[in-house]
């Protein structure tokens, strides 16, 4: 009996334990509010409903599709090429030779800079916008990934190789599953970083998207606007990470015991 | 006939120390050759040379398959470890090395092979759930459903214990009658070697040769505590007190015909 009951209620803890802190930070923002009255803090309840006017008129959601897209291609585009890099160069020690430089100085190149260039190359474009994104995280993922081939198993490969398997079949059941630890830490760091640089890239040269909205919030002092939209940002994120990555990570480590 | 041609003169490590020197031997096509020398003595080295893993080397490996002198034959191997993929269960490893047309069709007699080496039910877990004999188990099947012409074996059994050892040497005997692939066995357990060899090559110390050709004409299937196997352990170190050590006290020239 008990150990039919007992996931039932751990699960439920491990819910509670997931949400106590967030209805906690709630309760404090609400009470400092009301205590100090000022323009600058306003309450969690006209914040939510900003986002709520945001929603049915359709508009918050609107800038949040146009952010969300760009992340989308910049997130895809920089984790394909950083992939190909990062094996590149843990695979061969001539190539990690030939582009180490160019991957350290690309890492710490302020993404700003990376930013105005290309507007000022590229114009002020949606291709400029989504390179200057790609650009700054493909040295991330090229790094993690990096230590991942290195760190891949050579008496596996060997296997594939006395067994005759398929390049194809060597890539994606031997070699590409000993990189999906590095791969779900490049995913998550990435989608972090490119949500904040994508702001800044529709801050400086793009007419729609939260970056271009915060910025306009930011003309007229509005911080309940400014709040509402990082609140729904925040959802957003939450909802990638609880719908998309930990399920797929689940069943991707479920050989694991 | 003659499947197996092997005449290294000289491979050394990188470090230019030279683990076999002058080393030569044929093997018959169905025959069960064990190859017995001290550790450290370059055995795995002649193993992954044979399997084409390693290729530096001064001397020649020629196969005489069916189709010609310089196809490779069909090579099966067996390492110390198991190395099956962690992420695939025990179907989908041994469907990864079975060739794509034949994966379709194999499906239902995949769980008859399973039964066969005592592991009937168990394609859908994960290796990381199976015993290190189970383990063994898959790995000799591995080895054994592509059918090869020649199977490679480094020390399979070595780190298990006795009981388990001695099963999975019944299983190898059992599945090695049915098909009748050439053997090499590499081994340091002379007792192992003569309770399953047609023949016994021993190496010296590195530089690894040849420094006996033993056959053995005991009756198939054997077990490591049958008299017969016993007597001839005891005799044979009677007659080389140094063998397993590598060296030939007496008479160097008694190899057999």
């Amino acid at each position: 009996m008990q150990k039919g009951l007992n996931p039932g209620a751990q699960f439920a803890q491990g819910r509670w334990a997931r949400i106590l802190p967030g209805l906690l930070l709630l309760c404090v923002w609400q009470v400092l509010a009301l205590a100090l009255e000022s323009k600058t803090l306003p309450p969690p309840s006209a914040v939510l409903s900003a986002l709520w006017q945001g929603i049915s008129s359709g508009e918050l959601l609107f800038h949040l599709g146009m952010t969300m897209s760009r992340v989308a291609i910049s997130f895809t585009a920089a984790m394909l090429i950083g992939v190909a890099l990062g094996i590149l160069m843990g695979g061969s020690k001539n190539w990690d030779r030939l582009l180490d430089a160019f991957l350290i100085l690309a890492l710490n190149i302020p993404a700003l800079v990376t930013i105005v260039l290309c507007y000022i190359w590229f114009g002020l474009t949606e291709t400029a916008a989504v390179i200057a994104v790609t650009v700054n995280k493909i040295p991330m993922v090229a790094i993690s990934l990096r230590e991942g081939a290195r760190a891949v198993d050579k008496n596996l490969l060997q296997v594939a190789s006395v067994y005759r398997l398929s390049r194809r079949d060597t890539f994606f059941k031997v070699y590409l599953p000993q990189l999906t630890p590095y791969l779900f830490g490049s995913a998550r760091n990435g989608l972090s970083i490119i949500w904040k640089i994508v702001l800044v890239v529709e801050l400086l040269g793009r007419s729609n998207g939260i970056g271009f909205q915060i910025a306009s919030f930011f003309h007229f002092f509005d911080i309940t606007g400014i709040l509402a939209y990082t609140l729904a940002f925040a959802l957003v994120v939450f909802g990638i990470e609880a719908l998309l990555l930990r399920p797929l990570e689940t069943h991707l480590n479920r050989w694991r015991t | 006939m003659i499947l197996l041609d092997v005449d290294i003169r000289r491979k050394a490590y990188l470090s230019g120390i030279n683990v076999i020197e002058k080393l030569a031997f044929s093997a018959q096509q169905g025959e069960f050759v064990a190859i017995v020398g001290p550790s450290g003595a370059g055995k795995t080295t002649l193993l992954n040379l044979i399997a084409g893993l390693d290729r530096d080397m001064d001397g020649s490996i020629a196969f005489h398959s069916g189709q010609g002198p310089q196809a490779s034959p069909r090579t099966s191997f067996m390492f110390q470890e198991p190395r099956l993929m962690p992420w695939l269960n025990v179907q989908q490893n041994l469907e990864l090395v079975l060739a794509p047309q034949s994966r379709r069709h194999q499906v239902a007699p995949l769980n008859d092979l399973l039964a066969l080496v005592g592991l009937p039910g168990c394609g859908a877990m994960f290796p990381g759930k199976l015993s290190g004999g189970m383990q063994r188990r898959v790995a000799l099947l591995r080895a054994f459903i592509v059918e090869p012409d020649l199977l490679l074996m480094d020390e399979p059994f070595q780190s298990l214990d006795a009981p388990t050892a001695n099963q999975l040497r019944v299983l190898l005997q059992d599945l090695w009658q049915r098909t009748r692939p050439t053997v090499l066995f590499v081994t340091h357990n002379l007792r192992e070697a003569l309770s399953l060899a047609d023949r016994i090559l021993f190496c010296s110390a590195r530089p690894c040769r040849v420094i006996l050709d033993l056959p053995v004409d005991l009756q198939h299937p054997r077990a490591i505590e049958d008299i017969s196997v016993q007597r001839m352990h005891q005799s044979l170190l009677e007659q080389y007190p140094k063998l397993l050590g590598g060296l030939i006290a007496s008479s160097p020239e008694i190899s057999g015909a």
